[in-house]
């Protein structure tokens, strides 16, 4: 990949992430997921993740995936926006850890490639950990899309994660949309300065540069990002103008959550 | 008199004085290992306009903070109506609650105080952390909005909005509280004349005489609008306190100071020299 195109790729993802997390949009779309109770909706989607996470058998995975990508269709969230965003990531970073073990799980010899044998058994290591990891990847995204981001701190709080673990939270939410918002100014700033085309090692030369003073800027930046929220008054205590209300819709939900968590975990052993 | 509206702050004493709002005796504050405040001590009375003036890194924004218990001296103490603000006080939930109640603060980056996902949200903040009513944060909320003019910008995304736009949703969510004090970093900095008028005058309008207001700043021409009483820092300590109009004369202290800079022009072919092109000057006849 040259670095032009990686620079190009990290703004854009920048870009799309700040907007994602910033604006929140997708979590107030009227789609399915985002009509539930964001308690319900929590411990249903870990409860499914860590399912996803245990499975043993593809097709349970598969099953699980599909089950994202219905949801996902459901709550209004784009598609394409999940496949490049979500889908395509995980695949490439799996499908980089999961390469070895297409050539060092012992088993019968599948296919060739130069002195190297590509293993039955492998290759399954390797579906198998890429679903595995599309289907927990897909579900987790699904609950931060379709929730507002201090509701889902308030689930988390209801189910008694300590102050010091939301704070944290808070502030690492933050400090993302700070690591976008200064990553686009300095690639723009750079953009505006640079006269002709740079050469590969150049290129990467700047994109290590940028990256460590993009690091501690924003670690600043979130610093300052903190002491404003303590400066009016936050303790670590998500409050809320509105109050978690268990309606009709979350207990059929819920009942879904544990159907669903149940079967996967009996077919997926 | 509303359920969380702040009981009436005695700005006197029984003997007609002020009451001491603020109080920084021998300060030092040292960031790493660079010392930003060096023995700095200053008296701030209750109902009091003051602007901080430095240039940058005189420790303006430091004391700011030190006076908003979000960073704590290094050696001497500051104290808030006779308490003095440390760490272990701030971690207290009563007293910091009490103190966050009462003591306001405005970053000079609007970015680093505008972490919600609209305006709305933004300005509901401080209110939410006091754990008020929902029907009077709704209220406060909406006045706040109405009073900046930005009721039309409630569902927008704070990033998304304007320099001025941002500063006056920043002010917003502060003064939605109603604090006795309202501390200011640089409120008007990097704005256009527009957004800068009226920003001052948004203040100008919040103050009813008994709110305290300390502003740090370097912009001389604001001066007189924000404050009765100037007090001038330099390496981290307090180098003059006077009026508005006896700091603008002192060019001398001003230039020291790094407040304003030789201004060289011409005119009708003359070349003329003056301390700053903020300063009231006039040409005699070409």
């Amino acid at each position: 990949m040259s670095s032009n195109v990686l620079s190009k790729t990290v703004r854009g993802f920048s870009r799309a992430l700040g907007r994602t997390l910033i604006s929140e949009q997708s979590a107030h779309e009227r789609g399915l997921l985002q009509a539930l109770d964001p308690r319900v909706k929590l411990v249903g989607m870990l409860a499914m993740v860590t399912t996803a996470a245990l499975a043993r058998r593809l097709p349970v995975m598969l099953a699980l995936f599909a089950l994202g990508v219905v949801l996902a269709v459901a709550s209004r969230l784009s598609l394409l926006a999940m496949a490049k965003r979500v889908w395509l990531v995980a695949f490439a970073f799996t499908a980089m850890i999961a390469f070895p073990a297409l050539f060092l799980t012992p088993g019968v010899a599948v296919y060739r490639i130069g002195g190297l044998a590509v293993t039955a058994q492998g290759a399954r290591s390797a579906l198998l950990l890429i679903t595995r990891v599309e289907a927990a990847v897909t579900l987790s995204t699904l609950l931060v899309l379709t929730t507002p981001w201090m509701h889902l701190l308030k689930a988390l709080r209801t189910l008694l994660v300590p102050v010091e673990v939301i704070a944290l939270l808070a502030m690492t939410h933050r400090y993302v949309v700070l690591l976008t918002e200064t990553a686009n100014a300095m690639f723009e700033s750079r953009q505006s300065r640079m006269v002709g085309r740079l050469n590969g090692h150049e290129q990467r030369r700047l994109m290590v540069n940028t990256g460590g003073v993009l690091m501690s800027k924003t670690l600043e930046l979130g610093n300052e990002v903190f002491l404003a929220m303590q400066a009016r008054g936050f303790r670590g205590e998500v409050r809320l103008l509105t109050n978690f209300r268990l309606r009709g819709w979350d207990y059929v939900a819920m009942m879904g959550f544990a159907a669903l968590v149940v079967t996967a975990a009996v077919a997926g052993r | 008199m509303k359920e969380n509206e702040l009981p009436e702050v005695e700005i006197t004493d029984a003997a007609g004085a002020q009451v001491l709002e603020f109080e920084a005796e021998a300060v030092r504050f040292d960031y790493e290992r660079v010392a930003a405040l060096q023995g700095l001590s200053l008296q701030v009375k209750a109902g009091e306009r003051i602007a901080l003036l430095g240039a940058n890194g005189s420790g303006k924004s430091t004391l700011l903070r030190l006076m908003d218990g979000l960073h704590f001296a290094t050696a001497g103490t500051v104290r808030f109506r006779g308490e003095a603000l440390t760490e272990s006080a701030m971690e207290d939930d009563a007293f910091a609650l009490r103190f966050r109640r009462q003591v306001g603060i405005v970053f000079q980056n609007p970015d680093v105080q505008l972490f919600n996902p609209t305006v709305f949200d933004e300005v509901a903040f401080g209110p939410l952390q006091m754990g008020w009513p929902r029907e009077e944060i709704l209220d406060r909320v909406h006045a706040a909005l109405n009073w900046i003019g930005a009721e039309h910008l409630k569902d927008r995304a704070p990033y998304r909005l304007s320099g001025g736009e941002k500063k006056r949703v920043a002010i917003a969510s502060v003064v939605v509280l109603d604090p006795n004090v309202l501390l200011l970093d640089e409120p008007t900095s990097a704005l256009d004349p527009r957004s800068q008028s009226q920003v001052i005058e948004l203040l100008e309008s919040w103050n009813d005489g008994r709110k305290t207001i300390i502003t740090a700043t370097h912009q001389l021409e604001i001066l007189g609008e924000i404050s009765g009483r100037a007090v001038v820092l330099q390496n981290g300590a307090v180098v003059a306190d006077a009026t508005p109009a006896d700091v603008l004369a002192n060019t001398e202290l001003l230039e020291r100071a790094n407040l304003i800079h030789s201004h060289r022009h011409l005119h009708g072919g003359v070349q003329h020299r003056h301390p700053s092109p903020y300063l009231r000057h006039e040409h005699d006849k070409h």
